[in-house]
């Protein structure tokens, strides 16, 4: 027979000063694990979602990021006139070759230092191309003019780049027009212009970084894939664009997960260190209702489980206290370099459902690991001993 | 009566406790003191480069050339002793693309500029019959001789295993193709921060072979003949391209690096934030268990007192009790990071400088941790020193 839980909740309860120090102890090494995810997640989610599925992106063979790849205009031609390109309302292509280039700029703020930014020369289709970008604020800028809009995420991060601001690349200055977004992506860490003007201020010339464009008919990429890397006038790499992102994050996104599972495990240990201390303290204080309940005839066995679920619903209730924790720190923008494209990357932490069910799992853990050894104290003492010392 | 051992045997009574407690803070003051030693890391790779060293750039980013034309200007600008200039080349193992070094490629004189800085520890003789020139470094002759050699850092090249005079492949991400070097000298860092993951080559074997001899230049470095002027001739040199096609911005190579690590935006906030998390959870644990012991032993506190144990002495064994453990556990935890970190030799693939976890950090660790010993102590020797002996002992089952 097994012992009602209740006994156990009320174990807890009786005594809120140590469940609470207890938990406390694990809420921090859940929050910290949640707290990891979010920000993984949130860098992740950025770049994965700048890519469409149904987009593909066409760089030179080798480059492993769009500043280091090059794809000549002869080239860039070839594939503008390709017939699997999908045409948009106004019967044009949607394809655009994309100059992309860094700028350092200097940061606002205090701590002051520069990072490089994303400067990213468009066609005009590419706004079509990619219909997730809205300008939010001032206007968009006009063809052939010095004019470039700016991510509304870093917007705010660095010098010169409100609306209404100017600055200079090279020798010749752009004003700032508008702000725009585009669903919390990693566009949202660029600046935009015309190519036809940037190109130039930037003396590119001849080559392009990238070409883009909406494929006719995504369920061909493979065949597409393959006919354009075998064109021996081409000299390139395709990938769905989702793709292309998804590979350029898997890096920080893994480090950053690798380091918060790294730093959780060694916090766990000193919380399960904590976790015993408490359970053992419930157990050798309980000796003689344990006693007891081994006169009702309850199996040791049962005991063993209900400790056990005594320390798990200890490390639970320090779970949902770490949970509750992190969840503020959702939506909160941070930014790092993406070392896969050596430029600025701001984003927001994003709390899923996947990792607050991962918090919480790990603090049953906890409960479990920390309330095996005490929980097996308790039921291995025997009867006449435990009433005795009673 | 000896109270040290009076505190000993209290400790001793729930050894199991005593451990456990010690062990959380061990874990916390390891976890603190190793996430300080990246912040430590950061800082120090601040303090890398030379304030006698300038390094200009493309004003826009380093990602834009320079002219190699501006070379010739550049040495005449007053104060500039010496200019060199490098490529960074973006080469990955074709066999393991995770498996990235640094490489450089450096004009003639690049490597002299920083002799001071390395040792060479292994070298091959130039080819029987090439002229070696008067006053060429022996031990750099076989790699100045020889287009396609490279000088590479004795970390790298022992994690690579590779061998004297072996032939080592990368391939291009900037640069594309499948490039070879032949490896003519091992260098070792005089000053651990100079790094010894490196890899570099010809500037002119990359001029010509992956820049068309177009005569593009990364960054220039000049060696200034005296560091006080280091301003005067950043202005200078500034000025002069300021209206060129390509402007340059130019900083002292300290200013340089510290660039870089501004590049990390948030993340040192980040750590510092986890490190304070991990303190303050394991304070609340360290906290509770001095409780748990104070308060088993209610009644023995109570035939203290009646012993004639004064409040201010009851009230000095309960804090001691708590500082032994805290600072046992904080001592251990604070070293074992220190070793633990420094050992490990992990250098994020030659982008920082080895792993340091500072002596500094160390005390601050053990500072903490006697901070803790005194906060977690502090509300159990209270209510220990107030404890009235009446109600002690009637607590008595």
């Amino acid at each position: 027979m097994a012992i009602p839980i209740i006994y156990n909740v009320r174990n807890v309860m009786q005594r809120p000063w140590t469940t609470l120090a207890t938990g406390w102890g694990i809420a921090m090494v859940v929050m910290i694990l949640v707290g990891a995810f979010a920000l993984a997640s949130g860098f992740q989610a950025a770049l994965v979602e700048s890519g469409s599925p149904n987009n593909a992106i066409v760089m030179r063979v080798g480059a492993d990021s769009e500043i280091s790849s090059g794809v000549g205009r002869d080239a860039a031609n070839i594939i503008k006139a390709l017939p699997d390109i999908a045409t948009g309302p106004d019967g044009r292509p949607l394809v655009s070759t994309d100059m992309v280039v860094l700028t350092n700029l200097p940061r606002l703020g205090g701590t002051g230092g520069s990072s490089n930014v994303t400067i990213r020369g468009i066609d005009p289709a590419s706004l079509t191309l990619r219909d997730q970008v809205k300008v939010t604020s001032g206007r968009m800028f006009t063809p052939g003019t010095g004019e470039v809009i700016v991510g509304r995420r870093i917007s705010p991060r660095f010098q010169n780049l409100a609306v209404g601001n100017q600055i200079r690349f090279g020798q010749q200055s752009f004003n700032v027009v508008g702000l725009f977004e585009a669903d919390g992506s990693a566009f949202e860490s660029e600046i935009w212009g015309d190519n036809a003007v940037l190109m130039p201020a930037f003396q590119r010339t001849d080559a392009f970084q990238s070409v883009t464009f909406r494929m006719r008919n995504p369920g061909q990429f493979a065949e597409l894939e393959k006919r354009l890397e075998a064109d021996p006038r081409l000299g390139v790499q395709v990938k769905t664009e989702r793709a292309f992102y998804s590979e350029q994050s898997a890096l920080l996104a893994n480090m950053i997960r690798f380091a918060g599972v790294l730093i959780t495990l060694i916090m766990a240990i000193g919380a399960i260190f904590g976790a015993m201390n408490t359970m053992y303290a419930a157990v050798s204080q309980r000796t003689r209702e344990i006693a007891v309940l081994l006169t009702l005839g309850f199996s040791p066995f049962s005991i063993m489980t209900s400790f056990m679920a005594e320390s798990v619903i200890l490390c639970l209730i320090g779970g949902v206290l770490g949970v509750l924790l992190a969840l503020p720190i959702n939506g909160i923008t941070t930014s790092t370099t993406n070392w896969s494209s050596f430029s600025e990357v701001a984003f927001a932490f994003r709390v899923t459902p996947m990792g607050v069910a991962l918090g919480l799992l790990f603090s049953v853990i906890l409960g479990v690991v920390g309330g095996f050894l005490p929980a097996r104290q308790a039921a291995k003492q025997s009867l006449a001993g435990s009433l005795r010392a009673a | 009566m000896n109270l040290l051992s009076l505190i000993l045997v209290n400790l001793g009574r729930n050894k199991r406790r005593t451990v456990l407690t010690m062990m959380s803070v061990m874990i916390a003051l390891f976890l603190f003191c190793a996430l300080r030693g990246v912040l430590d890391t950061l800082n120090e790779s601040i303090k890398i480069g030379s304030e006698s060293k300038l390094i200009t750039r493309n004003a826009i980013s380093l990602i834009f050339p320079l002219p190699l034309s501006y070379r010739e200007r550049l040495a005449t600008i007053p104060g500039v002793q010496e200019v060199s200039y490098a490529n960074w080349f973006g080469g990955r193992d074709p066999v393991d693309n995770s498996n990235f070094y640094a490489q450089f490629a450096g004009s003639e004189n690049y490597l002299t500029m920083y002799r001071a800085d390395y040792d060479i520890i292994a070298y091959d003789k130039p080819p029987p019959g090439a002229a070696v020139p008067p006053g060429m470094d022996p031990t750099l002759a076989a790699y100045m001789l020889e287009r396609e050699a490279c000088v590479v850092g004795e970390k790298l090249f022992k994690r690579m295993g590779w061998k004297l005079g072996q032939q080592v492949k990368v391939s291009g991400t900037i640069f594309p193709g499948t490039w070879t070097f032949n490896i003519r000298a091992v260098y070792r860092a005089k000053d651990p921060q100079f790094g010894e993951e490196a890899l570099f080559f010809h500037w002119k074997y990359l001029s010509e072979k992956g820049m068309g001899g177009q005569g593009q230049v990364g960054w220039y470095t000049l060696q200034l003949a005296d560091p006080g002027r280091a301003g005067d001739v950043t202005r200078a040199v500034d000025a002069l391209y300021e209206n060129s096609a390509a402007s340059t911005h130019t900083e002292t190579e300290r200013a340089f690096q510290a660039g870089f690590v501004s590049m990390y935006g948030n993340v040192p906030f980040l750590i510092g934030v986890i490190g304070l998390a991990v303190v303050f959870a394991i304070l609340m644990v360290a906290a509770n268990t001095m409780m748990m012991a104070t308060r088993e032993r209610t009644a023995e506190v109570g035939v203290m007192k009646t012993l004639g144990f004064e409040d201010g002495t009851i009230f000095r064994i309960v804090l001691a009790e708590a500082a032994v453990i805290t600072l046992g556990g904080g001592i251990i935890g604070a070293l074992l990071a220190k070793w633990a970190i420094e050992s490990s030799g992990f250098n994020a693939g030659g982008l920082l400088p080895p792993m340091t976890v500072s002596w500094a950090t160390v005390a601050t660790g053990v500072g903490i941790a006697v901070l803790m010993g005194a906060t977690s102590g502090i509300i159990p020797a209270v209510q220990a020193s107030r404890l009235k002996i009446v109600d002690a002992l009637r607590r008595v089952e």
